[in-house]
């Protein structure tokens, strides 16, 4: 079984965020975007089928064409897993400073 | 409301940035970091170790009913004290890998100080590790509590 893709492995590589940086300003299909990358046409074929596997691109049939979107709702999926991490060490830091400040009063 | 800790995750850099001041003087702020005794109450886990001095390192351990469920360990590079911290940290069986943690203690005002930990690690991969680790437990601990629930139904 293939495992599903990771939206996280899906940014860690730099063409990828490219293409996202690229789409997040206009819809373009396959060609348009593989003609702003040195890249060989299929890598970035294959780096367009990742981004959507994962969801952060979306595929639309325009007659002849398939245009890609950048869907901004995955994209803020990532920015809410920062969140648990930092009210995490929010709540580590409250209970220092409540630590310190029963043992100044001692 | 203002957020007291802050987390700077640039994309495409491997780096985290944590700060957060405190209403504590800077004294104070450096002990809680550098007394085991003091770790202990505020990280909730158990001192085995801590040699805190230059070339020095530290372990630390959590049980629950009984069971180790959490292990780490690092070596203190530097101590300055009320200064800076530089040490490694790394989570015994987990794909974070180990980090390198720059701490830097400042003082504000009198009363409060301000705390900035520069954490990098191996890869941006790696990094992505260590921020899913506490959605994950969250996710976890909303299953067991719906466990839990479903049991306590029957």
């Amino acid at each position: 079984m293939e495992l599903r893709r990771d939206v996280f492995q899906a940014i860690a590589d730099p063409t990828r965020r490219a293409i996202l940086l690229l789409l997040a300003s206009q819809s373009l299909t396959a060609g348009a975007i593989a003609s702003n990358f040195d890249t060989a046409r299929p890598t970035v074929s294959k780096h367009l089928q990742i981004l959507t596997e994962c969801e952060l691109l979306k595929q639309e049939q325009q007659g002849r064409e398939i245009y890609y979107h950048f869907n901004p709702n995955k994209m803020k999926e990532i920015a809410d897993y920062i969140e648990p991490f930092r009210q995490m060490w929010d709540i580590k830091f409250n209970k220092l400073e409540a630590v310190m400040k029963k043992y100044k009063n001692k | 409301m203002v957020q007291k800790t802050k987390i700077k995750a640039e994309e495409g850099k491997q780096e985290l940035i944590i700060t957060r001041e405190f209403d504590l003087p800077l004294d104070l702020l450096f002990k809680a970091y550098t007394e085991a005794e003091l770790i202990e109450q505020w990280m909730g886990t158990k001192v085995i170790k801590l040699e805190n001095k230059n070339h020095g390192s530290y372990q630390f351990e959590t049980s629950y009913n009984g069971n180790v469920v959490f292990k780490a360990n690092g070596t203190i590079h530097e101590v300055l004290h009320n200064k800076k911290i530089t040490r490694t940290f790394e989570i015994e069986n987990m794909p974070i890998g180990v980090q390198l943690e720059f701490l830097e203690f400042e003082k504000l005002t009198e009363n409060t100080s301000k705390l900035t930990i520069q954490i990098i690690y191996k890869s941006e991969k790696h990094r992505a590790e260590q921020l899913k680790l506490p959605f994950a437990n969250g996710l976890n601990m909303a299953h067991n509590r719906l466990q839990e629930i479903l049991i306590n139904s029957k």
